[in-house]
């Protein structure tokens, strides 16, 4: 219980006290703005309401840019941990280059993406895909090489195949480091689909809170943002449950 | 007394139905080990070994720590290559020969904690390929007379340490290899579960003889459960003695491990530990 209440009532007095600062005015005067300008939680709460079919429109779109960026990234880390798992000579190419791969600036690379794949889903999807398959990748990767070499020679006397190993040993034995690397993809999912939206998109949360920016829509902006937090936690969830589903053992 | 002989009995009875392969037959295999020698690249942990082992004898191997006990051991098995000399067992030198006679039991029971008990058992039967069902209902007929019906399908964290050790043991005897190599089998078991084991052991060994090399701390359960015994120095190994057990495998363990004989034997061993440690 402890684990719930503590930050929903950490997080109710954040939000109480902005709720204070914005409604007296303070918060306002302090960053010299207009009033507009400035949006209180029950503000927020009204446009979440009243824009809601706006706002779920563009939230379809940008969660099928994180759903099919995941299911990617899922894949492609995958199997990347398992073809560097099985050879050395893979492990000693990619392994290196993985981490290069992540000191690329995505924000720079995003325009030519849009300039090959055009304004549709595979951009951002593509841009959810290079931000995520590395922590499934590493996590997976490392997971797999702590299969306790006992268990791999108790195995090869009991005339296992080096893909029996793998399957029966190393595989479950990788799971939970799969599943912390799932994890972390999930929560970057949303940054990666709102740049690729940033960049060329005609819908989508990302695109909307671009528009709401420039309009000083700060009420909407602020429920845009409120929506992709409870997409990414809801995907969050759904990852922790799986895990408790397949990882009975623990 | 009385549960012995009933343990005995049932264990009996099951020495028919282990799944055997062709390899195991009823002949067994010998091991033979001539002029061997291993190091780890500047670390040598076998000096010069000679031993012979004839089919389904039991063999003890005890040292101290650190002596190349283990090491000994995974070169019978097939799991390594000797870095001089030869190793023999069932008539294979090569290591996938030996591999496929060998059944090796690490240490630890290495129960894999995904599995079920009764899967963890079949897993020799299931690298196989025998299906999933089939290896079961085989190494169910076993769970039955090892004491361990009704945890068919427990995960090994929910059985105590003496049921997970029979597990491994069953795990090991299913493989049908003609050749066990054991690794301190019962070094995790508190004293009285260890004897409950070495006892159980015995009798399933009688039951369903193999070719047996069992490494040991312990001298008392080498000299219960061996027909010889070999007392190696610390590393590099060497053999300091080998000694004929007064009674292997004896029904009543507890009053075996207190005859005089077996006391004189034990002080014997005790003796050679002592001079290969210096």
């Amino acid at each position: 219980m402890r684990r719930w209440i503590l930050p929903t009532l950490f997080l109710a007095i954040l939000i109480g006290a902005w709720q204070l600062a914005a409604s007296s005015g303070a918060l306002a005067d302090l960053l010299k703005l207009e009033s507009y300008a400035v949006a209180s939680p029950l503000e927020i709460a009204e446009s979440l309401w009243q824009s809601r079919s706006l706002l779920a429109e563009n939230a379809w779109v940008t969660l099928r840019e994180m759903l099919l960026g995941l299911g990617l990234s899922l894949v492609v880390g995958v199997l990347l941990a398992y073809a560097m798992h099985l050879s050395g000579v893979v492990r000693d190419t990619l392994n290196p280059l993985i981490v290069v791969s992540q000191t690329i600036p995505i924000l720079a690379i995003a325009p030519i993406l849009i300039i090959w794949l055009g304004f549709g889903i595979w951009p951002k999807a593509i841009v959810v895909l290079l931000i995520c398959f590395f922590p499934v990748a590493v996590s997976t990767f490392a997971g797999l090489g702590t299969a306790d070499p006992e268990a791999t020679k108790m195995m090869r006397s009991l005339d296992a195949s080096r893909l029996q190993i793998l399957w029966r040993v190393e595989t479950p034995t990788a799971l939970p480091y799969f599943f912390t690397g799932a994890r972390l993809a999930v929560v970057l999912a949303p940054i990666g689909a709102i740049f690729g939206e940033w960049v060329g998109s005609s819908s989508g949360l990302g695109h909307l809170i671009l528009q709401d920016n420039g309009q000083l829509e700060t009420a909407r902006l602020f429920a845009s943002v409120v929506i992709l937090s409870a997409m990414a936690l809801l995907l969050f969830a759904l990852t922790a449950l799986a895990q408790r589903r397949v990882v009975t053992w623990r | 007394m009385r549960q012995d002989t009933k343990m005995r009995a049932e264990t009996e009875e099951f020495a028919g139905s282990i799944a055997s392969p062709a390899s195991a037959g009823g002949d067994g295999a010998a091991v033979s080990i001539r002029d061997l020698g291993h190091s780890y690249g500047e670390l040598t942990t076998i000096e010069r070994l000679d031993l012979e082992l004839p089919a389904h004898g039991v063999l003890g191997l005890v040292g101290p720590s650190g002596c190349g006990k283990s090491t000994l051991l995974e070169l019978i098995a097939g799991l390594r290559e000797p870095s001089r000399g030869e190793v023999e067992v069932g008539g294979a030198t090569a290591a996938k020969g030996r591999l496929a006679q060998c059944a090796f039991m690490p240490q630890r029971d290495l129960l894999l904690p995904w599995l079920s008990a009764i899967d963890n058992a079949g897993l020799a039967l299931r690298n196989r390929g025998v299906r999933r069902g089939e290896a079961r209902r085989r190494a169910a007929q076993l769970f039955d007379r090892f004491g361990l019906a009704g945890f068919e399908r427990a995960r090994p964290a929910e059985l105590s340490g003496g049921m997970r050790q029979r597990v491994a043991f069953l795990r090991t005897l299913i493989s049908g290899k003609p050749v066990l190599a054991l690794d301190e089998p019962f070094a995790s078991l508190d004293a009285i579960t260890r004897g409950e084991m070495q006892q159980w052991l015995a009798s399933a060994l009688d039951a369903d003889p193999r070719t047996v090399v069992l490494v040991t701390h312990d001298i008392e359960e080498a000299l219960y459960l061996c027909d010889s015994v070999v007392v190696l120095s610390a590393r590099p190994a060497r053999t300091i003695i080998r000694l004929s057990a007064p009674a292997p495998r004896a029904a009543d363990r507890d009053e075996a491990v207190t005859d005089p004989a077996f006391v004189t034997v034990r002080e014997h061993a005790m003796q050679a530990l002592r001079q290969g440690t210096k």
